[in-house]
């Protein structure tokens, strides 16, 4: 189904259970302990062996040699794979680094080995055995030392510079104007499973039981890798403990466990250590990003610059932090550009809302100085800032944008108008209570999306597509879709996600999955639908699929009928034929931040969370409230407390371990509370929705940062704000 | 993980003698930190002597008015003690801001007083570490040392204890009682138990080898208004930038002892001396000589304002 012209009123629109706040329809596997986990499946197939992986203990150089005699010679070894006896591998598309390092080593923890024994114990203390004598080379590993060095770098999507107008001349001669440089810390995805993966050969065919956002670009680059055809490879998804966009791509699991599989002639099970996870894998990079906003003295921006410096691997990837500069407020004169510097850290890519999660990390402080600096209220500031259209190509207009109603209706329900402008106001007992606010903005991503959906004499509607759930509700918007689409209640319906056997779907990330996927599962119903109608002999133009039954003029057959004789099948995708191109699909929302800064120690405690989001159709409030507040959670980490610690010396993340890496606990998670606007975008698909899980970070910890500021007139830039960047202008004691 | 041998010990003496007999021989109690290190390959020990059947684990009153705690009560158990809620307010809360709830259950007395440092350094077996590989060099000196300590440490070593009830349990000037491999036993203040790092940073109590605490015994009931304020960068679940532990006593005098800061837990009674004078002249003492990094040195700034939060509070 091709998907061009807006959408018009469709089944979809009857709401009877999309739209609902209904239940994860896979809850009670996940919370009885039965969902099937890769590395848990150990039914799948017979005689799995155990894998370690061996991280390389330097982070630039080479191997000089490696003594693998003693591991070889360790109870219960079956195989060791190294770069020296693995063959010849090619690297995947989506990879920056090898997966299997050697003799050349291109980050701390490449993978350098893997040891397969029949237990896991006894594959970890072998691994422990392998003598590797490295010559290690000079690397660079501090974003500061070779900005000046940084090259322009865009992506496919994005060029690197964007301007319009004279930013120079227009910035020079504003009447008001703010120059400042903000940082954001290299990151961890920090999800609770590990990438693991399950690979067992059968003669030139791979199954792959393992964890993955992506499944089709996954199979792509395991087909690439190890040098068969992707027909050859059947990789199985369906269940996923967190990704947060680390497993959008093949890793060392899956490729070690391959190899492993082949030297040892079984199958082989391997899961990343935690240890190994944080310079194993990839992780959001760090920045420095330099904000100029020149503005007239009743607060309308003329000028706005935005300049993004990240590093990573050679041949990697900018972290576009930008992105959201070039398309939130307006502004006649504008700059932006993306820098980036080859570091020899552990690959960067992507993480939840990369490019504007950190991007609004600086800007929306930047907005919040320069409102301070006007003498407005920063959320008349924005608003008076709004625009309709794409600010730097006017002739595109938002599809739906609802920016400032989610600011207004935030600061009612939040209360800020009670708020004092003025820093240091507010006390509670040992407590300085400060409020803030930051505007969300998400793109909102289309990708092509297929299913296939199956009706069975019993009315059974089966929907099969690669599409995964990351925890974020696939299963169940799906279900609700198909359920909407055929007229039958969700009990009636199975989902069956992550197998490369299923037509390949949009996948998980970028917030693209949920509108994507559940489009290319209507696509599909519309032809189930057609092929229902043909087969009971009804008209298809008018054909009603309600309760089980389908309805046409004075007859009324059951759904099942249809399906009495042979199973019905239809597949579809749906494609985006430029509708996005016209018009410029994004999420909105604003973020409310109450916090509490302990006089005395500067330690920061939030006390409430409101996000309100308007982000088209909402398919199921309850999953996509899940996603918002798991969102707001870890913008709530990013605000305060996580940093991958850079050793500049030895070029790695120290902290990698969920000890030294901390992410919030429910101790330091307050009430949230979530709003979504009433929208349906019928630009974006005929589901009228878009994506929420990456809108709920971006903000979120410029709006805990101005909050801070509100609370102790202490204005921190470089993120994570840990209570050592207060202390000193804390007020005295007793 | 290397492959060891295990036994159960029968009688407290008879696991001691036992670890004397063996080469690398460790206790296992709790095990919260014992398997960790040994699944990283931190802690090899080739044999381990588990002690949780030695009945060990009960809270007695002394005849000085003190209570004797076992060497194997657990952490949730021991901070649950009416006893110890009532009179070593602070233990209990020490305790109750240490870990989870989970390794608290398991966790035991005298394996708190041994837990090792959380120096990521030493949890990084590639790196030169001198407390897990002596002589091969720290690599937390000029590196990632926001957590680590700002007194106390040597060119050898700048780890912290990262214990906080042996914070608690030093301000109640705590005994340990340990049984040796021949079957003596002594008694250990708790101020000469952790040792500093000098330049045998590997070596962190006075314990001989093969010598298994018993006990810790805490003199009777100090009085006073107890305090434990841990500062941490998340409200649950983490170690201490800074912790204080504190007894304040009506007229304003007092007993102070810091967690967070130092390779043990570190009180001064010269320190205390000046504790109706208020927090500025007690960091003064106790935290002369420190020599933080760039990274850490606002752990000094901060110990002082955490106590005169706590010295700011009503007393009883």
């Amino acid at each position: 189904m091709k998907f061009d012209t807006p959408a018009a009123t469709n089944p979809i629109d009857r709401l009877k259970i999309v739209g609902q706040p209904l239940d994860r329809i896979e809850g009670p596997l996940k919370t009885t302990g039965t969902a099937p986990y890769a590395y848990e499946r150990h039914d799948v197939v017979p005689n799995q062996a155990y894998g370690h992986v061996l991280g390389s203990a330097i982070a630039k150089g080479r191997i000089a040699s490696m003594d693998l005699a003693a591991a070889k010679a360790a109870p219960g070894v079956l195989a060791i794979v190294t770069a020296e006896n693995a063959g010849k591998l090619g690297k995947g598309e989506y990879n920056t680094a090898k997966l299997l390092g050697g003799p050349e080593i291109e980050h701390y923890h490449q993978a350098v080995a893997l040891v397969v024994a029949e237990t896991f114990e006894q594959a970890r203390h072998a691994a422990e055995l392998i003598k590797v004598q490295y010559a290690p080379a000079k690397g660079a590993y501090d974003l500061a030392a070779p900005r000046d060095k940084a090259k322009p770098a865009g992506t496919d999507d994005e060029p690197a510079d964007s301007a319009v107008g004279a930013f120079d001349g227009a910035f020079a001669a504003a009447a008001v104007t703010l120059d400042a440089t903000y940082t954001t810390p290299d990151q961890a995805h920090a999800m609770m499973e590990p990438h693991a993966s399950i690979a067992a050969w059968d003669g030139d065919k791979l199954s792959l039981w393992t964890s993955n956002q992506m499944i089709a670009w996954s199979v792509g680059d395991m087909a690439k890798t190890l040098g068969i055809s992707k027909d050859k490879i059947h990789l199985m998804s369906p269940y996923i403990g967190g990704g947060f966009g680390g497993k959008l791509w093949v890793r060392a699991d899956a490729v070690m466990a391959a190899l492993g599989a082949r030297a040892a002639k079984r199958p082989v099970k391997v899961a990343l250590q935690r240890p190994l996870m944080f310079n194993n894998t990839t992780h959001r990079p760090a920045t420095i990003q330099r904000l100029r906003l020149g503005a007239t003295k009743d607060g309308t921006i003329t000028a706005i610059g935005h300049d993004s410096w990240s590093g990573d691997l050679p041949d990697g990837k900018p972290e576009t932090a930008v992105m959201q500069t070039r398309l939130l407020y307006a502004g006649a004169n504008r700059l932006t550009r993306l820098r980036l510097a080859v570091l020899d850290l552990p690959e960067g890519n992507s993480m939840r809302a990369p490019g504007e999660a950190p991007g609004m990390m600086a800007l929306e402080i930047a907005m919040d100085e320069m409102a301070e600096k006007l003498g407005l209220d920063p959320i008349e500031f924005r608003i008076r800032n709004d625009t309709q259209v794409d600010p730097e190509k006017p002739e595109r207009s938002f599809s739906q944008r609802q920016l400032t109603e989610c600011l207004k209706t935030g600061a009612e329900r939040f209360g800020w108008s009670a708020r004092k402008a003025q820093p240091k106001q507010a006390r509670d007992g040992r407590w300085l209570v400060g409020r803030g606010m930051a505007a969300a903005y998400r793109g909102s991503p289309v990708i092509k999306s297929g299913a296939r959906v199956r009706l069975d004499a019993k009315g059974t509607v089966t929907v099969e597509t690669d599409m995964t759930d990351i925890g974020t509700g696939s299963y169940t918007i799906i279900a609700q879709t198909a359920a909407e689409m055929m007229g039958v209640p969700l009990d009636k319906v199975v989902v069956k996600l992550g197998d490369s056997a299923f037509p390949v779907s949009a996948g998980s990330g970028g917030q693209f999955g949920a509108n994507s996927a559940t489009a290319g599962v209507y696509a599909a119903c519309v032809k189930l639908r057609e092929a229902v109608t043909g087969k009971l002999g009804l008209n298809a133009a008018n054909a009603q699929f309600a309760d089980g039954q389908v309805r046409s003029g004075e007859r009324s057959i059951a759904l099942a009928d249809a399906a009495k004789d042979a199973e019905l099948v239809a597949e579809d995708s749906i494609e985006f034929g430029g509708l996005d191109k016209k018009h410029q699909l994004s999420t909105f929302g604003a973020h409310f931040v109450e916090v509490g800064v302990d006089a005395a120690t500067a330690e920061v405690r939030i006390r409430r969370m409101l996000a309100v989001c308007a982000a088209g159709r909402i398919l199921n409030p309850k999953s996509a409230r899940s996603q918002v507040i798991g969102a707001m959670t870890m913008g709530a980490g990013a605000a305060l407390i996580e940093e991958l610690a850079v050793d500049t010396r030895h070029g790695f993340f120290v902290n990698h371990d969920l000890v030294g890496y901390e992410v919030p606990v429910h101790a330091d998670i307050p009430h949230q509370e979530v709003i979504f606007l009433d929208e349906t975008d019928p630009l974006s698909s005929p589901m009228k929705a878009k994506g929420v899980g990456e809108l709920g970070i971006c903000g979120v910890a410029a709006a805990v940062a101005n909050a801070i500021y509100n609370a102790t007139g202490v204005r921190v830039r470089d993120y994570p704000i840990t209570l050592d960047k207060l202390l000193e202008k804390m007020p005295d004691v007793g | 993980m290397k492959p060891f041998t295990y036994e159960r010990a029968a009688s407290p003496a008879e696991a001691a003698s036992a670890a004397a007999r063996q080469p690398d021989a460790r206790f296992i109690a709790g095990g919260t930190n014992l398997l960790d290190l040994m699944k990283l390959q931190i802690e090899t020990p080739a044999h381990l002597i588990d002690v949780n059947g030695l009945g060990l684990d009960k809270v007695e009153p002394t005849q000085d008015g003190g209570l004797r705690v076992g060497a194997l009560v657990r952490n949730t158990d021991l901070a649950a003690d009416a006893r110890v809620r009532r009179d070593y307010a602070v233990l209990s809360r020490a305790l109750l801001s240490g870990a989870s709830g989970q390794l608290r259950n398991r966790a035991t007395t005298a394996g708190n007083l041994l837990q090792r440092t959380r120096c990521p350094y030493f949890y990084d077996t590639n790196m030169a570490c001198n407390k897990r590989r002596p002589g091969s060099g720290c690599s937390a000196l000029g590196g990632y040392s926001r957590q680590l300590a700002v007194v106390g440490g040597s060119d050898a070593c700048i780890a912290t204890h990262p214990s906080d009830m042996a914070v608690a349990m030093r301000v109640l000037d705590a005994t340990v009682e340990t049984v040796k491999p021949q079957g003596a036993t002594r008694t250990i203040p708790i101020a000469d138990f952790h040792r500093l790092p000098g330049d045998t940073p590997e070596i962190e109590t006075v314990l001989e080898r093969g010598e298994l605490i018993t006990a810790v015994t805490l003199p009777k009931p100090a009085g006073g208004t107890h305090h434990y304020r841990k500062v941490r960068d998340r409200a649950s679940y983490a170690f201490a930038l800074v912790s204080v532990a504190a007894i304040v006593q009506p007229d304003g005098s007092g007993r102070v002892a810091l967690g967070g800061v130092a390779p043990k837990p570190w009180r001064s009674e010269d320190a205390e001396a000046e504790m109706s004078r208020g927090a500025k002249p007690v960091m003064a003492k106790l935290l002369a000589g420190a020599k933080p990094t760039e990274e850490n040195k606002f752990k000094v700034p901060l110990a002082e304002r955490a106590l005169a939060a706590v010295l700011a509070e009503p007393r009883g």
